[in-house]
């Protein structure tokens, strides 16, 4: 059913135990992003050192697909050098618009692949998109700070 | 029970042959977003393109003088259900552009000492050419507030409403929470100070009879798309007087009198308000539609929908973590509920009842200050019409108990 395919378990998950939820006090960008036709909403620190994601922390609130997402991202790209996560940004965006299509590279992408099922529902995938509009937004400042 | 025949209602609306997500029943209650069709609705805009088209209000020939008298006739039928004039009755594309075609007519007419009334609980496209209006003169926007239960708080009318108002711009009835507004002591008090009342009627006139000289309001729009009536075509109605002297939104063709290189002069209202072709196939359309509602009864279907509101608030006041958001009762109250769930969100209720063939609208339903106030992100919300019955309130309650199940797994 499609629906399981939507909610897998992994984002059940991740919307119960959110990762790096909980904005941190010290940042080298902020970003607060909007999902217009729902309303969710994100608010998004990011500290860069060097060429590499330090922390991520955030808060917000929305459904389970654009929390879990969040969630998922955040776990994904800190460490990572802004190279590594431009790659991994990319391949879920392309995830994203695969219409059903893509099932992902879960060495790219690992927990990310569970949102597969996202881009069947055109109307959820700005929902699973959120967070990642936000951290490429607050990457971008940090990087130009 | 009802005086409705809901079997027979739906046999009227082709779109409930159809199943939804792998052969589910369809159950439709989103109509505060959109109504479904019945076939005399369809047939009348099919018939214009098949058999009248042509330009209305121009060209000598036969078809324009049909298409002419096709579109007016629907003009007649739209007064005659809202006790108007027929003069008094402008067509425009949606209720969305009447609001705007006031807001920006007013312009000429609203300086920095007035000041523009609304509430808490309009629809976006009731406030935000109000606070356009007030940003684009000067003018001080001001509103009622919502209390906790849902209604206007109109124990400070006249310190809301004051000597300097001049539009007093509110909704009959709420889009999210389904309250009817009391219009007496504020169209008193309103034109106590001279000030004109907007009527946001898209929630009340496809859903119970309204009479614009009893309601002694000034202007009224609504929707032909909520009253089982096309898309493209919204209704202004307009007291005779005012609209011959408010100055005219749209310019173009069919709305002047003469017209030299440098000045025109416009057309008597409504034709003034008119510029270019009209939605004609649309027109016509939302003048079977109004006739469909009358043959089966606006006090009928306001009776039907207060019936099963009440009923459908019995049903999801007994489910453990849900909240009713708006009205618990039925007094001044129609079909639309709105409500929280625990901890799973309207984004997630709303997609586990897709899947269960059931249509609902999630968000902020276009009145974010409103959700905001109230104190919630987004709601669920189930809107009712007169082609529903206790069937589709025992499937909602259902499918929300299911998903209760479907995401407390793992």
């Amino acid at each position: 059913m499609e629906l399981d395919a939507l909610y897998q378990e992994v984002i059940l998950d991740h919307y119960k135990h959110p990762q790096h939820k909980g904005l941190q006090p010290t940042y080298d960008a902020q970003v607060h992003h909007v999902n217009p036709s729902c309303g969710d909403e994100i608010t998004l620190n990011l500290s860069l050192a060097g060429d590499s994601i330090s922390a991520i922390s955030w808060d917000g609130v929305g459904c389970s697909i654009s929390q879990a997402s969040v969630s998922i991202m955040s776990d994904l790209v800190i460490g990572k050098s802004v190279n590594e996560a431009r790659v991994i940004l990319d391949n879920f965006v392309e995830l994203m618009q695969s219409k059903g299509l893509k099932t992902g590279d879960p060495v790219i992408l690992e927990d990310a692949v569970s949102l597969a099922g996202v881009s069947k529902f055109p109307a959820r995938i700005k929902c699973a998109l959120l967070g990642w509009m936000a951290y490429k937004d607050a990457v971008l400042a940090a990087s130009t700070k | 029970m009802s005086e409705l025949d809901v079997a027979k209602i739906r046999k009227d609306f082709p779109i409930f042959t159809r199943t939804i997500r792998d052969g589910k029943k369809l159950v439709y209650l989103d109509s505060g977003a959109t109504s479904q069709k019945p076939q005399v609705v369809i047939d009348a805009e099919v018939d214009f393109y098949s058999k009248n088209n042509a330009a209305a209000h121009r060209g000598a020939h036969q078809l324009a003088e049909e298409a002419t008298e096709a579109m007016e006739s629907a003009r007649q039928i739209v007064a005659d259900f809202l006790g108007a004039d027929v003069d008094e009755i402008v067509f425009t594309k949606s209720a969305t552009e009447s609001l705007n075609l006031l807001a920006y007519s007013y312009t000429s007419l609203i300086t920095k000492d007035d000041s523009i009334v609304v509430t808490e609980m309009e629809h976006h496209a009731n406030l935000i050419p109000w606070q356009q209006l007030a940003e684009r003169t000067g003018a001080t926007l001001k509103w009622f507030e919502v209390d906790t239960e849902g209604r206007l708080d109109l124990s400070s009318i006249d310190q809301v409403i004051t000597e300097d108002t001049k539009i007093v711009a509110l909704t009959h009835q709420s889009n999210v929470l389904g309250t009817i507004n009391p219009l007496e002591a504020i169209v008193a008090r309103a034109h106590e100070v001279g000030a004109v009342v907007v009527l946001d009627a898209c929630q009340s006139v496809p859903h119970m009879p309204i009479n614009v000289a009893q309601l002694n309001i000034d202007y009224l729009t609504f929707s032909g798309h909520k009253a089982v009536g096309p898309t493209g075509v919204g209704v202004l109605w307009g007291r005779s007087e005012l609209l011959e002297m408010l100055p005219p939104f749209l310019f173009g063709g069919s709305m002047i009198e003469t017209v030299t290189m440098t000045s025109a002069t416009w057309a008597p209202a409504p034709r003034k308000f008119e510029a270019g072709v009209p939605n004609m196939a649309q027109i016509v359309g939302l003048g079977a539609a109004l006739n469909y509602l009358s043959k089966i009864g606006m006090e009928k279907i306001f009776h039907h929908e207060v019936e099963l509101g009440a009923y459908l608030i019995k049903r999801l006041s007994t489910i453990e973590g849900l909240r009713i958001i708006g009205p618990q009762h039925m007094q001044a109250r129609g079909g639309t509920v709105s409500f929280t769930f625990g901890d799973i969100h309207p984004h997630d209720l709303g997609q586990y009842l897709d899947a269960q063939g059931i249509a609902v609208r999630t968000g902020h339903h276009c009145a974010w200050p409103l959700t905001r106030k109230l104190g919630v992100a987004a709601t669920t919300r189930a809107s009712l019409y007169f082609y529903n019955d206790e069937s589709d309130v025992d499937a909602l309650v259902d499918g929300i108990i299911g998903a209760k199940k479907y995401f407390g797994r793992s």
